[in-house]
């Protein structure tokens, strides 16, 4: 699921020719904006079909933790 | 659970009315560079908007040139009118209500109902169902919704998360009892945890107006404003648009055997592009299907779904009959459903004022 | 003609509730002359009202009053498919207050929630679309709060009105009641009379500004306000009340087939006891059937008819009777009302 989550990412933020790592502080790309906050989320929810509250979602701060939420929440459906 | 099923009532006519004066996203230095407005323009659609600016133009002017408009197209009588309701969160006055100057201003005979309903984005869906359930056992025979925002009034000109979305609208729909009509069928909800994701906080009761709340303060990067221009969390908001309006649209199909692929259109709440996309995937809609006003008029609150209705399916609504859902969201955070049909609706052009 | 029958919907539970922070009118003294005050008083007839401390809105008031109705009702809140509050003085311009309260009551998502902005005919307007929602049937019950701070509409220093008005909130069940029978209403506007009760500035009309907030002497009497405070031309509003009222409680009555003897209960807006007075005497109601709480709470607007009922009719409570309700104020804006209070409960006022 890692490889697939930041393929998808990397196209969400427009940003196929960088690494992405999972241990990365995502909110501190150069890329990361608002807009770009909106389409994660929707991606994610397309993709994983689940959608990460507002309060919780604010607190993640790696691409490893956003997976890891992912993962809790689906198997929580 | 907030469904209602109202018979016997029929919409026949909506009109809108819209600011002349437009304001062009992409000379808007707020968004900043020509790539960061490509982008915004891209995810959310939103290229033109119409705004009152400084006219002084009230929410009511625009209702009541849509109303009367629509009242001469329709040919009724004033004196027939037994009923106005008027939902806005931009009303004339805190009092009188503004329902009251609309009727006097119409011309609708003192044996009218006139009230007013304060909501948001949701308004429409909400007065849609208050109105016929007035109208439903015949005493009422005609009545008027009107439904609109002053919206850029409450939105701070130096605050990029906000002002680059809003336009202003006043809208008029009109209903009619008619004994055996299938009328419409509704689904609504509120989640007032989420007060605080599109708020006002100054000049209500709770923090009174005071000169303070003039003062303009930079909140984040880009997001000046002050304590009588609106805040809006858009992530929060974003994230509820995309769970409860596709919830909603199932819930109300369910309950009440509506095949989604049977519908003509699905009229959602002009708030961005990907939200209302995200929404449409989710309930398994043609994109065809969906019709939109924001390029040219941007978000413009509860006034959204009539407006979007007369500008991008005028000629399908003027001849012929449709089968529509119409879904709205925001402010509260509120939302509903309403699916009804419409034959031969009377839908003059846009007014400007 | 806006008149609106229904069949077997009627009022489950009603409650009340008032700041217990009490002003005297006649020590209300710090802007005008005790001498003036007691004639004021006098004239009135308004001897007392309530003023909600800072950091108490409409909304608390209704709070209490409906957390009040639900315990003693032993309601299931998420049978409440409906709740509208009912103010001029919301907490916020925006959200509406009501969806605040749908979260602060505990009700359900399911619990569709709006306000109505209308003035002293607002809670017989309410009871009419609280029916109406209820009539179509898919709503199992529908809670209607009514709330008010007009302590903090008008100036203490413009003598037309500083006495005259007063906080609360009430709450009120409505439910699918076979024994409340038919019940009748009759509502009206006029928005040619639009100036006789208004506030100039705080809606979009006027904005707010740092000039709304001056204080100005508005007329030869010395009287002061801001833009942002309420006023109100007394005669005019008195002389549309008697040419419009006793009309339209006739044309109620005929329209529900009643005579003028038949309601237990006459319950008018509490807005001036000369005029009231007037009213009753006119239509030859019988005082002891006319109940008024307004020397003790002055005028709450919307809120004052169920107020009375709570402070007023505590004799209705389980009861069966027949009540006629008339409110009329600012828009101008008129509603009467013949309801069945049937099995009815009238809690205790609770004070804050």
């Amino acid at each position: 699921m890692t490889e697939r989550f930041i393929q998808l990412f990397k196209e969400t933020l427009e940003m196929e020719d960088k690494d992405v790592q999972p241990s990365d502080a995502f909110r501190e790309y150069e890329e990361w904006d608002s807009l770009g906050q909106l389409s994660l989320i929707a991606m994610i929810d397309e993709e994983y079909d689940v959608v990460i509250e507002g309060k919780p979602f604010m607190e993640i701060k790696t691409i490893g933790e956003l997976i890891k939420t992912i993962e809790q929440l689906k198997s929580a459906l | 659970m907030a469904f209602q099923e109202i018979k016997n009532v029929v919409i026949r006519g909506m009109a809108a009315c819209v600011p002349e004066h437009v304001e062009d996203n992409r000379q808007q230095p707020l968004l900043g560079s020509a790539e960061d407005i490509a982008r915004f323009i891209e995810n959310t659609s939103i290229i033109r908007r119409h705004t009152v600016g400084n006219s002084g133009i009230c929410t009511s002017d625009l209702c009541f040139t849509a109303a009367q408009q629509l009242i001469n197209e329709l040919g009724w009588q004033k004196a027939e009118i037994d009923c106005l309701l008027f939902v806005t969160q931009t009303p004339d006055y805190q009092l009188p209500s503004t329902a009251c100057i609309l009727q006097e201003r119409l011309g609708l005979p003192t044996e009218c109902f006139a009230m007013q309903i304060s909501l948001g984005c949701s308004g429409w869906v909400y007065g849609l169902s208050t109105i016929a359930s007035l109208i439903c056992n015949g005493q009422f025979k005609k009545g008027l919704l009107l439904v609109g925002d002053t919206v850029t009034v409450t939105k701070s000109p130096l605050d990029k998360s906000t002002f680059p979305l809003f336009g202003d609208a006043g809208t008029a729909t009109a209903i009619e009892f008619e004994e055996g009509a299938a009328g419409i069928k509704v689904h609504t909800g509120t989640d007032g945890r989420g007060y605080d994701a599109i708020i006002i906080k100054d000049g209500g009761y709770r923090h009174p107006f005071s000169e303070s709340s003039l003062q303009m303060q930079e909140r984040e990067t880009g997001i000046v404003r002050n304590n009588l221009q609106s805040y809006l969390n858009g992530t929060d908001v974003f994230i509820f648009g995309i769970t409860r309006a596709p919830q909603s649209i199932k819930a109300l199909a369910q309950r009440f055997n509506i095949d989604l692929q049977e519908l003509d259109y699905v009229v959602f709440h002009q708030a961005n592009k990907m939200m209302t996309e995200q929404i449409r995937k989710k309930i398994k809609v043609a994109p065809e299907k969906i019709p939109y006003s924001l390029s040219e008029y941007g978000n413009t609150s509860s006034a959204s779904i009539p407006l979007t209705m007369l500008t991008a399916l005028k000629e399908q609504l003027t001849h012929g009959k449709q089968k529509l859902i119409g879904c709205a969201f925001g402010v509260g955070l509120s939302w509903g459903s309403v699916y009804f049909e419409t034959e031969n609706l009377c839908c003059p052009s846009i007014l400007y004022l | 003609m806006a008149l609106l029958t229904f069949d077997q919907i009627g009022i489950a539970g009603l409650a009340a509730c008032v700041p217990s922070n009490t002003i005297d009118n006649l020590t209300y003294t710090d802007n005008f002359e005790a001498a003036a005050v007691a004639e004021i008083v006098e004239k009135t007839g308004i001897r007392e009202r309530r003023f909600a401390l800072p950091g108490i809105c409409a909304s608390d008031l209704c709070f209490a009053a409906a957390e009040k109705l639900l315990k003693e009702l032993d309601t299931d809140r998420s049978t409440i498919d409906l709740l509208i509050f009912i103010s001029q003085t919301p907490d916020y311009r925006m959200p509406a207050t009501a969806l605040l309260l749908q979260h602060r009551l505990g009700l359900g998502k399911h619990t569709a929630a709006f306000d109505i902005n209308l003035g002293c005919s607002a809670f017989v307007y309410g009871l009419s679309v609280a029916y109406a929602m209820m009539q179509t049937g898919g709503f199992r019950n529908v809670l209607l709060l009514d709330g008010e701070t007009r302590s903090r509409v008008y100036s203490p220093k413009d003598r037309k009105t500083a006495f005259l008005f007063g906080d609360g909130g009430v709450a009120a069940l409505i439910t699918r009641r076979e024994k409340a029978g038919k019940s009748f209403f009759s509502l009206h506007s006029d928005g040619s009379k639009s100036d006789y009760i208004k506030m100039d500035a705080g809606g979009y009309r006027m904005p707010s500004s740092p000039a709304t907030l001056e204080e100005r002497v508005v007329d030869e009497y010395g009287n002061i306000r801001t833009d942002e405070h309420g006023y109100m031309n007394g005669t005019d509003v008195f002389n549309f009340v008697l040419s419009e009222i006793p009309k339209d409680i006739r044309q109620l009555l005929e329209y529900g087939g009643l005579q003028i003897s038949d309601p237990d209960y006459f319950v008018f807006h509490q807005a001036n006891s000369f005029m009231n007075d007037y009213l009753i005497k006119k239509m030859k109601v019988p005082v002891e059937k006319a109940p008024s709480c307004l020397a003790q709470f002055g005028n709450t607007s919307s809120v004052s008819i169920p107020l009375t009922i709570v402070s007023r009719l505590q004799q209705t409570n389980y009861a069966d009777k027949q009540l006629l309700l008339s409110g009329f104020g600012v828009g101008m804006s008129w509603a009467s009302c013949i309801i069945r209070l049937s099995d009815c409960l009238i809690t205790e006022l609770v004070e804050i």
